[in-house]
């Protein structure tokens, strides 16, 4: 992409860590630090945004921990199989979808680093699933599995005689791989910017000297590429997981939860619950079990941007 | 193959180089092919969908049969009963996507400025808690979020959801305007204040100027974020009046036989905006200010 040369290459988390690691700096800018009514005025300007912070961020936390503090709640959700099923479905989901989509993101950045004209031409396109809006794109691809009429069942009966599975209606395992593949087909070009940003913040003179040295293609990614991206890539998983886990739009649109209920995660199972059965508590109880995988998740998170912004 | 191996020297092996230069050609030509059909195929359905006639739906062609712009004028006429009210939602998700653009810019710009230049002591609060909104996940909190709006009386009020939004498009903006405030000299609000300029003066003759390339990538985002955002809008919104097009676009799968001619149009010019906001401002967009899209 275009902005992405020079010196606001750089990586798009390491952005993210280091704004988070200023304040840190005892660098007092403003010189002889603010005076009388300067004080006055930062904290009127922070008030905005720590009131939103209170209201909505802080405020539902609290609600939300005190909707879901009955144990009777997590002995009610274990008793339901379809519940014990999106345990399943989220890890599988997590493990599978985060970690096919940033491998393929990274091997693809690769690709987009050769300097054609067409690469670039490609890399525009290849950029669209993220730019059109995830709710009719889901919608397409829902219709596209349908086994009767969609384009996919199409394609196999008109080119090849194959009658198409049935994607969304009966297998449970497949409606899940098909909203895996609907997720790695939105967020993975996204992905792959970031990496591409990554890959770029490499000096050329690195690829240049172990050339010389005779390493071959596949080496140089091995013992430049991949350890100078290492840390970035850690980032990625570990932001791409905690994303996921609140991904509600893929499958609700592309199986909605079905055949019979068998491919809910956590979050539209919470949703159901809280909505569909209109037990907010229970719903609230749902995708609070998330948070044993949640927690250790942020708090790496937090320690990585905090002490090494992205080395590269 | 073998003899290349037999003469050797430099000519033959040259010609083993060239041939592994275009087999490596070949192969990227190829992948490129893959990824140009594997990213358009859903697109490709949409519009194909959207092109025929309802009952041509229903058919096993692969492309338009006769391809009509029937339901794209079905859906700016509103002569669907579905599709009463669309211009109303398209408004609602308008309104919805520039006051979100607005407020975002408005309180980080504000907060990034206290934080980044001015140095407010306690900073540190203001990005951790920037950084905790970051982390949690949006669907998880509007159980609780929709909760409390019912409590005050804000469900079907469209500014419920413009709050959430901010909430979550804020914290990202505060980041990347601290780190794109970094680059800016420090020397222009000493002087200015120097000449006797309030810090909202500086905020606003010093600051605001030389953070538009930011503002406009943070306020695309804001917009991406808003256009993608569904669940909320989904849980507040239900009445004709304050509904937006993402809803009304889901609630076409509650009839029996949706009609996804009209159900793809309409998703088609949903989706224009965005796309078009996206590619028109794509080069202000460096792959860090993108970040926060893929927030869930």
């Amino acid at each position: 992409m275009d902005g992405m040369q020079g010196m606001q290459t750089a990586p798009a988390l390491s952005q993210a860590a280091r704004a988070y690691a200023l304040p840190q700096q005892r660098r007092r800018l403003w010189r002889g630090g603010l005076q009388g009514s300067e004080y006055t005025w930062a904290v009127a300007f922070c008030i905005p945004y720590m009131a939103i912070f209170l209201a909505f961020v802080i405020y539902p936390v609290l609600y939300g921990l005190w909707m879901g503090h009955s144990p009777a709640l997590y002995q009610q959700l274990w008793e339901d199989p379809i519940y014990r099923m999106s345990i399943v479905n989220t890890i599988v989901y997590l493990a599978v979808g985060v970690n096919v989509k940033l491998f393929f993101a990274l091997l693809l950045s690769g690709f987009f680093m050769r300097k054609r004209a067409w690469v670039k031409a490609v890399l525009v396109v290849f950029i669209l699933p993220w730019a059109v809006p995830a709710l009719p794109t889901f919608l397409s691809i829902h219709w596209m599995l349908n086994s009767q009429w969609g384009l996919l069942d199409n394609m196999m009966w008109n080119w090849f005689h194959i009658d198409g599975p049935q994607f969304l209606d009966t297998s449970r395992w497949l409606a899940l791989g098909s909203v895996i593949v609907s997720y790695i087909w939105k967020w993975m070009p996204f992905w792959t910017v970031i990496l591409l940003a990554g890959r770029m913040a490499i000096p050329q003179e690195l690829y240049e000297s172990a050339e010389v040295d005779g390493a071959s293609g596949i080496r140089q990614f091995t013992h430049v590429t991949f350890p100078l991206l290492a840390n970035l890539y850690l980032i990625c998983t570990l932001l791409s997981t905690i994303f996921t886990m609140g991904d509600f739009t893929t499958v609700y649109f592309v199986s909605g939860g079905g055949p019979a209920l068998t491919t809910n995660v956590l979050a539209t199972l919470g949703i159901r619950d809280a909505y569909t059965i209109a037990e907010p508590d229970l719903g609230m109880a749902a995708v609070m079990t998330a948070l044993p995988l949640l927690i250790p998740l942020v708090l790496i998170l937090m320690r990585k941007m905090r002490t090494a912004e992205v080395q590269l | 193959m073998s003899a290349s191996v037999a003469t050797g020297g430099v000519r033959p092996r040259r010609r083993n180089y060239r041939a592994r230069a275009w087999l490596i050609e070949a192969l990227c030509i190829l992948l490129g092919f893959v990824l140009v059909v594997w990213s358009v195929l859903p697109i490709y359905n949409m519009i194909m969908v959207a092109l025929q006639r309802h009952g041509d739906v229903f058919t096993s062609s692969t492309y338009p049969v006769n391809p009509t712009m029937n339901a794209f004028w079905v859906v700016v006429t509103e002569s669907f009963w579905y599709l009463e009210h669309f211009w109303h939602q398209y408004w609602n998700s308008l309104y919805m996507g520039a006051m979100t653009v607005f407020f975002t810019l408005l309180i980080a710009s504000l907060t990034s400025f206290a934080v980044g230049r001015m140095r407010i002591r306690h900073g540190w609060i203001v990005t951790n808690a920037a950084l905790l909104t970051y982390v949690i996940p949006a669907t998880f909190l509007s159980i609780p979020f929709y909760v409390i709006m019912t409590d005050y009386g804000m469900v079907n009020n469209i500014w419920a959801v413009i709050a959430s939004l901010v909430t979550f498009a804020t914290p990202y903006a505060i980041f990347i305007f601290l780190n794109y405030g970094a680059s800016i000299p420090m020397e222009l609000d000493e002087a200015a204040r120097i000449d006797g300029a309030s810090p909202l003066q500086v905020y606003w003759r010093i600051y605001l100027p030389l953070m538009a390339p930011a503002m406009v990538a943070v306020g695309t985002y804001a917009l991406l974020l808003s256009w993608n955002e569904f669940l909320y809008q989904y849980l507040l919104l239900s009445s004709d009046s304050s509904m937006t097009v993402a809803v009304a676009l889901a609630q076409f799968l509650n009839s029996d036989e949706s009609p996804w001619n009209l159900m793809m149009a309409t998703a088609i010019i949903y989706s224009l905006l965005p796309v078009a906001v996206y590619y028109m401002f794509r080069s202000k967009m460096s792959a860090g200010l993108t970040m926060g899209g893929v927030k869930g």
